[in-house]
């Protein structure tokens, strides 16, 4: 004989244990965020604004040019023999534009493209000063490159959010339906175990992982790119706390009734999808029409993201982030409520 | 059911049933069932695949609702006691795939703090034979230990009724050799199994009683000996000849029951050796045939079967 333990202990210790031996899984969790970032960072990284690339049709020392040569720093030069060839580079998008040098001097570019328009101004800009323009207006020009501003800083607490929620509603949903399919769930309810145990430990076994997963991913964004952290870790530390186990009740819900691991993923692809693309992970959820923001506003990332920004960017307290909080607080509270309702365990 | 009868009348059962009703769909998986198990006893159920074996078991375990009947376990009811059952009950399912990335011990000591009191989980793995498998991974065992796991499990509760869902189904023999001793074991302290299976020998080994199950309807129940002793002709003949015989042939014979043919040997079923032998040597010297083999055995509860649905119990 021997003496009573807790249960919900040794349920959540053995999903832990379960966890970390999946070589798989310890990769999505704390290695994938960090990719992504690492490859985001660098295609955003900070590097001088690049050159608009243009073309000059050569040959014709008779035109407004007359013999020199286009050049600026902001400008990529390419010449082209003929106007047939320089033409040909325009239409596949080689060049934004093309210069002609008759008298006038003739610039071939759809205006329609943003950097098509930047090309004619520097190439005229350089065309004119090189003749000899004078700018009537004297001007200082100041650049600006203040952390907290740059495209790392907005991605990286997006990273956060988005990494929250697949381990929350992946870890979990898998978790159970594996177990529900192996009929170990079944099994289990021939013992006396509570059934809100069950559920319970694969919460916990998930949060156990979230101080790591939080720890790795912001050590990441401040060493490697020096990403701040303006509010109080503490409160950070809090809301993705709640964002964690709002996305656990998800999971739940998903995985309550799925009795295929296909079924299960679509549904949590169902669930996850539109949030990567709405939730504000890689660019603000604010540039989607008006019509369709309180939508968008409801949905648990969308509030995650904006907390851990407003905390992580912005510094700011727990009074600007109480409906945010208040959002996942209550997708958790729901959907825990209706999974536990109709969870299946055979 | 000599030893057993002689038992006080008042002892209530272990296990009772009665009407039990099940259907999935138009499937009518139990359809009227009776079953009375008493303490201290190891009772089959005994049936081919799709008879209804595993959805009784899964009702009496209180883990599927039947559409009818009633189901008294230790005196109490599923719905209003079942945690107390839950804790004085083991069940092995009929198929648990374990998770694989959990050590044997892992795996054990979990079921164990389920169970507000039980056996100390080291203790049942040497019971088990498990001690030298404590710390390696469920994924890396054979199937017979992973079955010594899910019977550890079962266990762990030190549990008043053991119920085994087709226990060594798929095992090699010497697995299954090892397992029985372990049921007999437990049935030997005095506790209650009840089985299923569709294996013979499992049942003529290891139980006190059996019910032939078919169709989700007992056909048949009583010790193993008293089923093969109400059989018309308990004894088998097994023979080839060159050529062989027609079944016409040999229903011709004496006290002839039922006749199979599995290759090219006959198994017959005869009321009497004596008379059905020399009978079927003369027919077959009658008709110039030559004898290739010949042996005779007791009816077991394969043939009991057979002469009930006239179907063989093992998967086709």
């Amino acid at each position: 004989m021997s003496e009573r333990r807790s249960a919900l202990a040794a349920l959540t210790r053995a999903r832990v244990f379960e966890f970390i031996r999946e070589p798989e899984a310890v990769f999505w969790v704390f290695a994938f965020p960090i990719i992504m970032a690492v490859v985001l960072g660098f295609a955003f990284r900070e590097k001088g604004p690049d050159k608009v690339p243009v073309g000059v049709v050569a040959g014709s020392a008779d035109g407004a040019l007359g013999g020199r040569p286009l050049q600026s720093p902001a400008l990529k030069t390419t010449s082209y023999a003929t106007l047939e060839d320089g033409l040909q580079a325009l239409r596949t998008g080689k060049i934004a534009l093309l210069v002609e040098n008759k008298d006038p001097v003739v610039y071939h570019f759809d205006p329609t493209r943003p950097d098509a328009r930047l090309a004619r101004l520097e190439v005229d800009d350089a065309i004119q000063r090189a003749a000899g323009r004078v700018d009537p207006v004297p001007f200082k020009e100041v650049e600006m490159h203040e952390k907290g501003s740059r495209y790392i800083d907005f991605l990286l607490p997006g990273i956060l959010g988005l990494n929250l929620m697949g381990t929350g509603i992946w870890g979990i949903g898998f978790g159970i339906v594996n177990a529900r399919l192996k009929k170990t769930l079944k099994l289990m309810t021939a013992t006396p175990m509570r059934k809100s145990d069950f559920l319970l430990a694969q919460i916990l076994s998930r949060l156990f992982f979230l101080l790591l997963e939080i720890a790795v991913i912001l050590a990441f964004g401040v060493l490697a790119f020096g990403v701040p952290i303006r509010g109080s870790l503490v409160l950070l530390l809090a809301v993705a706390l709640l964002g964690s186990l709002s996305f656990a009740g998800l999971g739940l819900l998903v995985a309550a009734r799925a009795k295929t691991l296909e079924a299960a993923s679509g549904l949590m692809n169902l669930v996850m999808v539109p949030m990567w693309l709405l939730s504000g992970v890689f660019f603000s959820a604010d540039r989607f029409p008006n019509a369709a923001q309180p939508l968008i506003r409801a949905l648990p990332l969308t509030a995650l993201n904006d907390a851990l920004r407003a905390v992580m960017l912005e510094g700011k307290g727990l009074a600007a982030i109480a409906v945010a909080a208040a959002i996942l607080a209550a997708w958790g509270i729901a959907s825990f409520a209706v999974a536990l309702k109709i969870f299946r365990w055979q | 059911m000599s030893e057993n009868t002689a038992r006080p009348v008042s002892v209530s059962p272990a296990i009772l049933c009665r009407g039990l009703k099940k259907h999935f769909g138009d499937v009518r998986a139990v359809d009227g069932l009776d079953l009375e198990i008493r303490p201290g006893e190891c009772f089959g159920l005994l049936g081919p695949n799709g008879a209804g074996k595993t959805t009784t078991i899964e009702i009496l375990e209180g883990l599927t609702p039947p559409d009818a009947g009633e189901v008294v376990i230790l005196g109490r009811h599923w719905g209003s006691h079942e945690r107390e059952l839950r804790a004085r009950l083991g069940v092995s399912l009929q198929e648990t795939r374990f998770s694989e990335k959990l050590t044997v011990f892992e795996m054990l000591d979990l079921f164990r703090s389920l169970y507000p009191r039980g056996r100390d989980p080291e203790l049942l793995l040497r019971d088990l034979s498990l001690e030298e498998k404590r710390d390696a991974r469920i994924g890396k065992l054979s199937g017979g230990q992973r079955q010594r796991l899910a019977v550890a499990c079962a266990l762990a509760g030190d549990p008043e009724i053991l119920f085994l869902d087709e226990p060594t189904t798929g095992l090699d023999p010497q697995s299954r050799l090892q397992l029985w001793e372990k049921f007999e074991g437990f049935r030997a302290a005095g506790r209650t199994v009840l089985l299923t299976t569709h294996y013979m020998e499992e049942a003529e080994r290891l139980c006190d009683r059996v019910a032939v199950v078919d169709h989700g309807k007992i056909i048949a129940q009583g010790t193993p000996a008293e089923l093969v002793a109400g059989l018309h002709a308990p004894h088998i003949v097994e023979f080839a000849s060159e050529p062989a015989l027609s079944a016409e042939d040999l229903k011709a014979l004496p006290g002839v029951g039922d006749c199979r043919k599995r290759d090219d040997r006959w198994f017959v079923g005869v009321a009497s050796l004596v008379d059905a032998v020399p009978a079927l040597l003369a027919r077959l010297e009658r008709g110039g045939a030559k004898l290739l083999s010949l042996s005779t055995h007791r009816a077991t509860l394969e043939d009991v079967f057979i002469s009930l649905t006239g179907r063989e119990l093992r998967d086709e």
